[in-house]
């Protein structure tokens, strides 16, 4: 009996395997470092059976002429490749492949650590660097070594105020940042059916924070469901009896709303432990939580109110701003003093806008709160969408379930 | 393969933004990663690192796929990377351009000296490091990814196989 990653990868744990890439993407951070080192391995040809994107969301519209310059070589490329590209604008690399892409089964690669973001669908999705990718732009393979994996078993259902964030962060801060490192997380068991795509989204893009290779749901109905709202269809996958090497239970009715500290993401702590704490900055967006379903619940928590500090919301993607437009979700969070940003990764990686002052503190609804990431001196807390929201409104950290 | 060098040490869980922060990487110059390498950290370590060998903490290269953490430190001039444990994107990107990494456990006090980083006919790929004269194994390969470390990495090796 097989592990999920097993059955995709098709060989046991522990086995090293070249395996065909069903979907490579890259984008313009590491499009850059890709294209150069393709060209190094002689940059003539591309895989035939793979499918190849290439999604600008990293600094978008391009900062300066430095980035516009890289940004041009790059586009110009993938328009003579004739690869699926995706300019400025269009969204984050990981929701576009959710959006418009992955099927459960397929083997998914990205130049990004959190292309471990697909696996919500069942794929055996993962990050890996830029020569990784440039010699699958080349062979359409690549080598894995097929990870063992730590099963979370998941029961009852997320009440209250909790999200999905809450249980990404609960999860990480018990692995912490290596508990999980090279293996495959599945996310099993009866709670697992009460939680959305979007949900299952989150979940899975958190699973690197703990160093792991993939992130994966089994395909059911709630994942067809989804797939077919988008046009496409795939096929629904049972687990079967394995053996995994360490369990985690989490039953969801006991999550709380949680914020990850300074400077790392295993560091979650009830956000009531920090109520009061002064902030500078709210983000809402990323590949995280840059979702509709963010974005609405972020409305409907903020509408007729002000917020007391100044609050960026970033959309993940152009489909997920155009939705905000027609349910008028981007009025009421205008309205309330928001400020938006481009589609695309905003200020989390600190590479132009959005970025902090030296001594500022922002509570980011992003994953990664590494040190200086979102401007040098700045301080990162991290937390989910409702916590965000009551935050913003009081200018502080605050819980959702005490607003 | 050998090597040897001063051992610079590290704590655990260095992320890849701690390695070379996200606003450097819009560029292509090289010289520029080597130069701003732990600036966050501590500016000083950029100028230990020429024939260093790393010795750091759990969980090295955490966070990020940007290759440009593994370049910075071959760039920088560091022999080689010495650690318990390794974050996986960062582990292939070594491998792929050719920095050796050495799965160790080693207080840091001492000086490190490499030993058998790959072995000579490479059919059984493993690494180690020697402390007070004992030998220690660490990590092992594939015989494929073996043979790409030791002749400097992938882009090297594919235009060959293709």
């Amino acid at each position: 009996m097989s592990t999920l990653s097993e059955r995709i990868l098709r060989a046991p744990a522990g086995d090293y395997v070249d395996r065909k890439v069903d979907r490579a993407y890259a984008h313009d951070g590491t499009g850059v470092l890709t294209l150069e080192a393709w060209r190094r391995m002689g940059g003539n040809r591309f895989g035939n059976d793979t499918r190849y994107y290439l999604q600008f969301d990293h600094i978008v519209p391009a900062n300066n002429s430095t980035t516009a310059t890289l940004q041009h070589e790059l586009r110009e490329f993938a328009r003579e490749k004739s690869m699926q590209f995706s300019d400025i604008g269009c969204g984050i690399c990981h929701q576009i492949m959710s959006e418009d892409a992955v099927l459960p089964g397929e083997i998914v690669v990205g130049a990004d650590s959190h292309s471990v973001t697909p696996g919500a669908f069942g794929a055996f999705a993962t990050g890996v660097g830029a020569t990784d990718m440039a010699a699958i732009w080349l062979t359409g393979e690549t080598w894995f070594k097929v990870p063992t994996s730590a099963g979370i078993h998941l029961t009852g259902k997320l009440s209250g105020a909790a999200e999905a964030k809450d249980l990404a962060l609960a999860y990480v801060g018990k692995l912490g940042t290596d508990g999980a490192t090279s293996q495959a997380l599945e996310f099993v068991g009866e709670g697992v059916s009460f939680l959305s795509m979007d949900e299952r989204l989150v979940l899975a893009n958190l699973s690197v924070e703990a160093g792991a290779k993939a992130g994966l749901f089994y395909a059911d109905d709630v994942t067809i469901r989804y797939l077919k709202e988008q046009g496409r269809s795939g096929t629904m996958q049972a687990p079967e009896p394995c053996t995994y090497c360490q369990d985690l239970d989490f039953d969801l009715a006991d999550i709380v709303p949680l914020v990850a500290v300074p400077h790392r993401v295993d560091t979650s702590r009830p956000v009531e432990d920090l109520a009061g704490l002064a902030l500078d900055q709210v983000f809402i967006g990323t590949c995280t939580n840059g979702r509709y379903s963010d974005l609405a619940r972020f409305a409907r928590l903020v509408k007729g109110k002000k917020v007391a500090v100044r609050t960026i919301v970033v959309p993940a993607s152009a489909a997920v701003l155009k939705k905000t437009i027609r349910t008028g979700v981007l009025a009421d969070i205008i309205e309330a003093g928001c400020t938006i940003g481009t589609p695309g990764c905003g200020p989390c990686i600190g590479y132009h806008m959005g970025v902090l002052g030296e001594g500022e503190v922002c509570l980011s609804t992003a994953n990664r709160n590494f040190r200086n990431r979102m401007g040098v001196g700045g301080e990162i807390y991290l937390g989910s969408v409702a916590t965000a929201a009551a935050s913003a409104i009081k200018g502080e950290i605050t819980s959702p379930e005490a607003a | 393969m050998q090597g040897r060098g001063t051992a610079v040490c590290l704590p655990a869980d260095i992320d890849t933004d701690v390695i070379i922060a996200g606003r450097y990487l819009r560029t292509k110059d090289r010289s520029i990663w080597a130069t701003h390498i732990f600036e966050d950290l501590d500016p000083a370590i950029a100028l230990r690192l020429k024939g260093a060998v790393i010795v750091a903490g759990k969980n090295f290269g955490c966070g990020s796929s940007r290759e440009q953490a593994a370049i910075a430190l071959r760039e920088a001039g560091v022999v080689a990377v010495i650690a318990p444990s390794f974050a996986r994107i960062f582990f292939r990107n070594a491998i792929n351009i050719g920095l050796p990494l050495i799965e160790c456990d080693l207080s840091c006090e001492e000086e490190a000296r490499l030993h058998s980083i790959l072995p000579k006919d490479g059919s059984k790929p493993a690494a180690g490091a020697s402390r007070s004269g004992r030998s220690r194994r660490g990590c092992r390969i594939s015989s494929k990814q073996a043979a790409s470390w030791s002749t400097g990495g992938i882009t090297r090796d594919l235009p060959r196989a293709v």
